[in-house]
């Protein structure tokens, strides 16, 4: 265990060698950036506005190109990542989220575009201090207290204790300038982020039945009706989730050849797997409820009971007309199975 | 702006409406009069035919500058085609000047069937504009650059 | 607002009761304070979740869209501002009048988490276009405007044109194309939007270019030029914090100042600016003869 003082963290983020993502100020928000000279970090926020998902998994990226030159066609493929990064911050859901994202990508057929951003990247966590409202982690299996990753931190009073837990996490930390620490502050800090979780408004949900046993209930429920009559189809929900994994591949005519590039797609647009048949789900009541079986019914039943929510709370804060997940377990965690 | 790409060259998208301005095309053409090469008629109906989507279009594939021309207010072969598209063109361009892209992008004219030496003139000027403006890039797909 | 809502509830229990309507287009408090979701309640027991006051800020006209074909009259609480867009959907027949039964509710600005809400503080009035009864107080007749509508959009005409492109270069790019501003939209009716219609050759589901992000906005507005009523839903409900009411307003502004003033929601069957015309009209040209450069 080692420690260093907490102003110190933006001199240990200038001092890594490598690109260093970390929740930073941008505008009104707070996002996981690429750190440069004069941003400002934000280790304090608990949640930011947006995951690093983003880092392994962008919002758009380029697959390939073509290019036609007469009757020819060249075909330039997009390289993959071969820059080594480190997150920095990272809290203990959004590290969950990426285990949920490796069940998707990295099962056969493997992602190639995501394994080598996953393979590059170290990753840098925080324990949480402070939970805000919306948070619910512990009901998926997230401990706030002890995130899994190369390196963790830990905030107690006004330093960060850390401890690297892997080669790449020891080789990372050599260079940072600490100072020989004591562990019972740390075991302090998490015993006090466990009391703080433990209070929180839905910290214990219950998940009786929420899988594939009782999936033709759950998918029948008449509830659905009512909890999707506000949902406006935006995908903000969608969108600012960690393990949403959905994407499109489209094809952009530029002129002179063909941009083929993959986006996030969310099930809460009509046009989502829409395919030449023209059979996307019809109403915004089977979209809404797709997207709520897929996190709590399907993917567990696929997945070792691992469910797809990590209980980051994001969807709570955003969603315009405060739909929620929160809402969905409650109502049909009602009906006792 | 100063051109600094000697290899920059303008392209110009101009929509035409069938009836007055593309007659004056013709025009200016059988009369020998010159307009630059780098200007690319588009004819359409009528004016109001350009939705504000096409002026966006062209910039996104690489337009330095679009001009619409129509016949003069009351001379619409549709009787009020145009005094629309005054409507819709005032606004888009208060918008795209709103947004910080260069005023100067945006043009139009009316030109009638009879007035082959104002479309000649016309577009040398916007021709001419546009070159002093340089390239756009502010508004366009860098995808669709080469 | 407490007695407000009690007195709105109690109205709507009677009316569920005698027939005249047959379902109440509300709000019900969810788990936090802030949490208030818009809800439908078609029994006199489920009625007991109806809430109205301070975080009823979604405006449920675009709900009527979704409840139009249903049977009978639908009841629906509308605030001063909401009603503008109700009677817009009306003059547009998109919604039929007669399947409604509008109970103007007082307004004294409503808020989330964050404060009052940003269209709240530029509150247009509290003035009901339409309504078939109002249920309010003294207290919410009052104005609560605290500044000029028109503000932000006067800042920014002040600037440079490459301040402008700057500042707007900032905003648009958080976009994440998540498209709430146009879901929410009261305006925004069509049935497929050109945004999602792949054969348009403008759909897309990333802002994946500055361009893409611009275009999207600026078609979005300019759709509802002239229909917007300027209700504030697409900034209140944008994830990102992107201030879409100041597309929005530069189009209200440049209609009024250069077509007249005029408000869309109000009156009866007049055109709007963007469906009339007069022969004197301004030239395009106007553009770059007013403010700087």
């Amino acid at each position: 265990m080692r420690r260093f003082a907490m102003d110190q963290a933006e001199a240990i983020v200038k001092s890594i060698p490598c690109a260093v993502y970390a929740p930073v100020e941008k505008d009104a928000l707070v996002t996981y950036e690429r750190f440069e000279d004069g941003m400002t970090l934000r280790l304090d926020v608990t949640s930011p506005d947006k995951s690093p998902k983003d880092v392994l998994f962008p919002q758009w990226e380029n697959l390939m190109h073509f290019r036609m030159e007469g009757k020819t066609i060249e075909i330039t493929e997009q390289q993959r990542c071969d820059e080594d990064y480190v997150i920095f911050g990272m809290r203990a859901c959004d590290i969950k989220a990426f285990e949920v994202l490796d069940k998707v990508f990295l099962a056969e057929p493997v992602d190639t575009y995501y394994a080598a951003r996953r393979q590059h990247g170290t990753i840098v966590a925080l324990a949480c201090g402070e939970p805000v409202e919306s948070c619910f982690c512990k009901n998926f299996g997230v401990d706030p207290a002890n995130p899994k990753a190369d390196v963790v931190m830990w905030l107690v009073g006004d330093e960060y204790y850390c401890q690297a837990y892997t080669g790449k996490g020891e080789a990372l930390m050599a260079a940072w300038e600490t100072q020989e620490a004591d562990e019972m502050p740390v075991d302090w800090a998490k015993g006090e982020i466990e009391k703080k979780y433990d209070a929180l408004p839905f910290a214990k949900l219950n998940l009786n039945g929420f899988d594939g046993e009782h999936l033709q209930e759950l998918f029948d429920s008449p509830k659905w009706k009512k909890l999707s009559l506000a949902c406006l189809g935006c995908g903000s929900c969608t969108f600012s989730c960690p393990t949403c994994q959905c994407y499109d591949i489209r094809d952009y005519d530029t002129g002179h050849g063909v941009q083929r590039y993959r986006c996030w797609d969310s099930c809460m647009y009509s046009d989502f797997t829409m395919m030449a048949g023209g059979q996307s789900r019809p109403t915004q009541l089977e979209r809404y409820r797709q997207r709520f079986m897929h996190k709590l019914v399907y993917f567990p039943a696929n997945n070792g009971g691992m469910y797809s929510c990590v209980g980051c709370g994001r969807c709570v804060r955003k969603c315009p007309q405060n739909l929620n997940i929160v809402k969905v377990i409650k109502a049909l965690g009602e009906d006792e199975k | 702006m100063p051109v600094t790409n000697s290899e920059w060259k303008p392209k110009i998208v101009a929509f035409c409406c069938n009836w007055c301005s593309y007659a004056g095309a013709d025009l200016a053409g059988s009369g020998r009069l010159s307009y630059p090469a780098d200007i690319k008629i588009i004819r359409v109906p009528c004016s109001c035919r350009v939705n504000p989507m096409f002026i966006l279009r062209a910039f996104e594939r690489g337009a330095d500058g679009v001009i619409l021309c129509g016949c003069h207010p009351g001379d619409c072969h549709y009787t009020s085609g145009n005094y629309f598209a005054r409507r819709r063109m005032t606004m888009l361009f208060s918008m795209l000047d709103y947004l910080g892209i260069e005023r100067e992008r945006t043009r139009v004219e009316w030109v009638s069937a009879a007035e082959g030496a104002k479309f000649s003139k016309t577009m040398n000027e916007f021709a001419e504009a546009i070159a002093k403006l340089g390239e756009n890039r502010k508004l366009g797909d860098i995808r669709c650059k080469k | 607002m407490q007695e407000i809502a009690k007195r709105i509830q109690n109205r709507a229990l009677e009316l569920l009761a005698d027939g005249t309507v047959s379902r109440v287009l509300g709000w019900e408090k969810g788990e936090t304070q802030a949490d208030w979701t818009p809800a439908l309640f078609e029994s006199a027991e489920e009625m007991k979740d109806f809430v109205y006051g301070e975080y009823a800020g979604a405006n449920l006209s675009k709900y009527c869209l979704k409840l139009k074909r249903l049977e009978g009259r639908t009841l629906v609480v509308l605030k001063p501002c909401d009603t503008l867009s109700f009677h817009q959907l009306t003059k547009e027949h998109r919604l039929d009048r007669e399947k409604f039964y509008i109970i103007g509710a007082g307004c004294k600005g409503m808020k989330d988490e964050a404060g009052t809400l940003l269209k709240c503080n530029a509150c247009k009035g509290k003035e009901f276009v339409v309504y078939d009864e109002i249920i309010d107080d003294e207290e919410s007749r009052k104005p609560s405007a605290v500044m000029d509508r028109m503000d932000g959009v006067s800042d920014l005409e002040k600037m440079t044109a490459q301040q402008r492109y700057d500042f707007w270069r900032g905003e648009l790019s958080r976009c994440i194309r998540c498209n709430a501003c146009r879901n929410v939209c009261p305006a925004c009716t069509c049935e497929k939007c050109v945004f999602d219609n792949p054969a348009s050759g403008a759909a897309s589901k990333a802002p994946v270019t500055d361009f893409e992000e611009n275009m999207f906005h600026i078609i979005r507005a300019y759709h509802v030029a002239g229909r917007c009523t300027d209700c504030g839903e697409c900034s209140r409900v944008c994830p990102q914090h992107i201030p879409l009411h100041l597309l929005n307003r530069k189009f209200i502004k440049d209609m009024n100042e250069l077509y007249g003033d005029y408000q869309a929601g109000e009156g009866d069957d007049e055109r709007t600016p963007m469906t009339s015309y007069t022969k004197e009209d301004a030239e395009p040209g106007i553009v770059k003869e007013r403010g700087n450069a």
